[in-house]
């Protein structure tokens, strides 16, 4: 018996935890922007960690529930509304047919989880349900939930679940500051010596262009490039390079005016220079920035980056720990 | 040609073959990223070849990037001493140049263009020094291209043409990227040709469309049945003229899964295309064509 939606919010999407392996044909991993809230919201209603939830963006949808379930919501602080009645987020809560969920204001963050036990079982495609709007592929029909879509639900023998909720400090969201650590690479020479400090000095703002592909920012200082003859087959911009692969996080300057960091739906390669990279670490919490929102980019190397990993898989272990 | 490596964050090694663009840094790529895709490395997850670089995801919880950047460089030394020798396929794609929809999109980001005036294969012809547009279909259309790289969104080819650097096109991007290009767009930016498979944003030379779909989620098109991506680096592509009438027939050919791609195996050799490029491609012509 399946949810039925009656309105999508504003962007609405069906995500896992992504279908790798296909990045070398210019098919992206996608999945939930913030893996630690997908996975902590499936491990609320008894799921898989990889189960298919939703991924709301600003604004949650309107569902109606036509059997009884267990729901979480995690991520972005979107609180739900069962039947018009604020439910706390981070914690699971119980379901009847008839039910309604809605959303009250975002009060913080960008992008909401919600887990239903059983998981939205919509068909596979290569391997994941993660929707990829961009090339039509997986989801609900290859593309974000519109009025009227109805979702599968899968079985499961899960419940007793409600009330279970996520200990605070594994809350991770990004904090005040909003700090990204960057390990520095690519073709990081390619700029002066005072444009790689004025990177990490300067505070940067999220840009209204932030989506699954890319966040933008602006605010920072243009980057001065230093000179060269610029290679056959690159272009003639300085921030022009022969069209090479993007890693996901990678942070490309067109023109080294704007930062971009390519995210889950990332494109796998193209013609602009890059000056290093979003730690795997410092992923999830890019999904949560809001436009407008004051970011700092800070200079880690690479054992810092294995450090801040060990630290997001002790952080995935207590989940584990806690929920099931 | 030495190799210069770097990290994209903790879980990419991005490689980077030479600055510039060629077929012999095409070649080492793709030699050294078959040979670690056959090797299947523990803790590497994907292996993705580009035009002169390459790029190699991998699990550092499983494999130290310090560890996997030695092996890579290893290899890299195996890679000087293999053969020129590639097997791959050769197609045939139809084009359908200064095509209408392509055409309606140009007008519409014209202010983005660097030669509002003219189109953009009027533009491209004219700074490459073509008399005319047939001029330089018929050298965009001439000789042989490469698949030097799939990616960018789902399934798009870069092609890079198979003749010697005097006979390369080279045009520039958009000067701002449009919001929209129709889905199949032959294009070209830099010294890249490539096809649009799916519709949405882009910055590259429009120069026409092609009936033949190179991505199909659905799988419903005959020939993606068994993979919706087309394309695979090493292809070699020539791309065939054609007219509206032709269009219309090979679409609708499509569309009642009556259409199969000209394609055929063949082997290039790097040294014997060095040696005479005229006469490689005059050979790679006639196995497209022997039947």
């Amino acid at each position: 018996m399946p949810i039925n939606v009656t309105s999508p919010g504003i962007l609405t999407t069906i995500q896992d935890l992504g279908r790798p392996g296909y990045y070398h044909l210019g098919i992206p991993m996608g999945g939930a922007m913030d893996r630690l809230a997908l996975i902590a919201a499936n491990l609320l209603v008894g799921n898989p960690e990889g189960a298919a939830g939703l991924e709301a963006v600003f604004m949650g949808p309107d569902l109606e529930f036509t059997e009884d379930a267990t729901v979480a919501v995690t991520g972005a602080h979107l609180p739900p509304l069962l039947n018009g009645v604020e439910q706390p987020c981070w914690t699971a809560f119980d379901v009847r047919s008839g039910d309604r969920l809605g959303f009250d204001f975002l009060k913080s963050g960008a992008r909401a989880y919600i887990a239903v036990s059983g998981g939205i079982v919509t068909p596979l495609a290569l391997g994941s349900r993660s929707t990829y709007a961009i090339g039509a592929l997986g989801g609900y029909e290859g593309r974000a939930l519109a009025p009227g879509d109805t979702l599968p639900i899968g079985k499961t023998k899960a419940s007793g679940r409600a009330g279970l909720s996520v200990p605070r400090a594994l809350r991770r969201a990004p904090g005040p500051a909003g700090e990204l650590r960057v390990l520095p690479g690519l073709y990081w020479n390619r700029i002066t010596e005072t444009s790689q400090r004025a990177f990490f000095e300067d505070t940067w703002k999220v840009a209204n262009e932030a989506d699954r592909m890319g966040y933008r920012f602006q605010g920072g200082r243009t980057m001065e490039f230093v000179e060269r003859q610029q290679p056959f087959g690159a272009g003639s911009d300085p921030s022009n390079i022969t069209d090479a692969c993007y890693p996901y996080g990678s942070v490309q300057v067109p023109s080294g005016t704007e930062p971009i960091i390519l995210h889950r739906d990332a494109v796998s390669g193209g013609g602009y220079f890059m000056i290093g990279t979003v730690i795997s670490a410092d992923m999830d919490l890019i999904g949560q920035l809001q436009p407008n929102m004051e970011t700092r980019f800070v200079e880690v190397d690479m054992e810092a980056a294995l450090g801040a990993r060990a630290d997001r898989h002790a952080i995935l272990g207590s989940l584990r720990e806690a929920l099931t | 040609m030495t190799c210069r490596y770097t990290f994209g964050g903790d879980e990419h090694l991005f490689v980077e073959v030479d600055e510039a663009m060629s077929l012999e840094a095409f070649f080492v790529s793709l030699a050294i990223t078959n040979i670690l895709r056959d090797a299947k490395v523990e803790g590497v997850t994907e292996v993705c070849p580009a035009n002169a670089s390459f790029q190699i995801k991998f699990d550092p919880d499983r494999i130290h990037p310090t560890r996997l950047l030695g092996m890579v460089k290893e290899i890299e030394a195996d890679a000087s001493r293999t053969d020129s020798r590639l097997d791959t396929r050769i197609i045939e794609i139809p084009v359908y140049y200064q095509d209408p929809w392509t055409h309606g999109t140009l007008m519409r980001f014209r202010e983005r263009h660097q030669d509002p005036g003219s189109t953009d294969i009027e533009f491209a012809s004219r700074i490459n020094g073509f008399e005319g547009v047939d001029d330089f279909v018929a050298a965009h259309s001439g000789a042989p291209w490469f698949v030097s790289m799939v990616g960018f969104v789902s399934g798009l080819p870069f092609l890079y043409q198979m003749v010697d650097r005097a006979r390369q096109i080279e045009v520039p991007k958009y000067l701002r990227p449009r919001t929209d290009t129709p889905k199949l767009t032959v294009g070209y930016g830099g010294c890249f040709s490539c096809i649009y498979s799916v519709r949405g944003a882009g910055g590259y030379q429009m120069f026409g469309i092609t009936p033949m779909p190179i991505y199909d989620p659905e799988q419903q098109v005959s020939y993606l049945k068994d993979f919706m991506v087309f394309f695979r680096p090493g292809d070699i592509v020539k791309w065939s003229p054609m007219d509206r009438e032709a269009y219309d027939q090979t679409l609708e050919a499509v569309t009642n899964g009556q259409f199969e791609p000209r394609v055929r195996r063949v082997t290039f050799d790097l040294d014997e295309f060095n040696a005479d490029i005229d006469r490689t491609n005059a050979r790679l012509m006639e196995v497209l064509y022997a039947d």
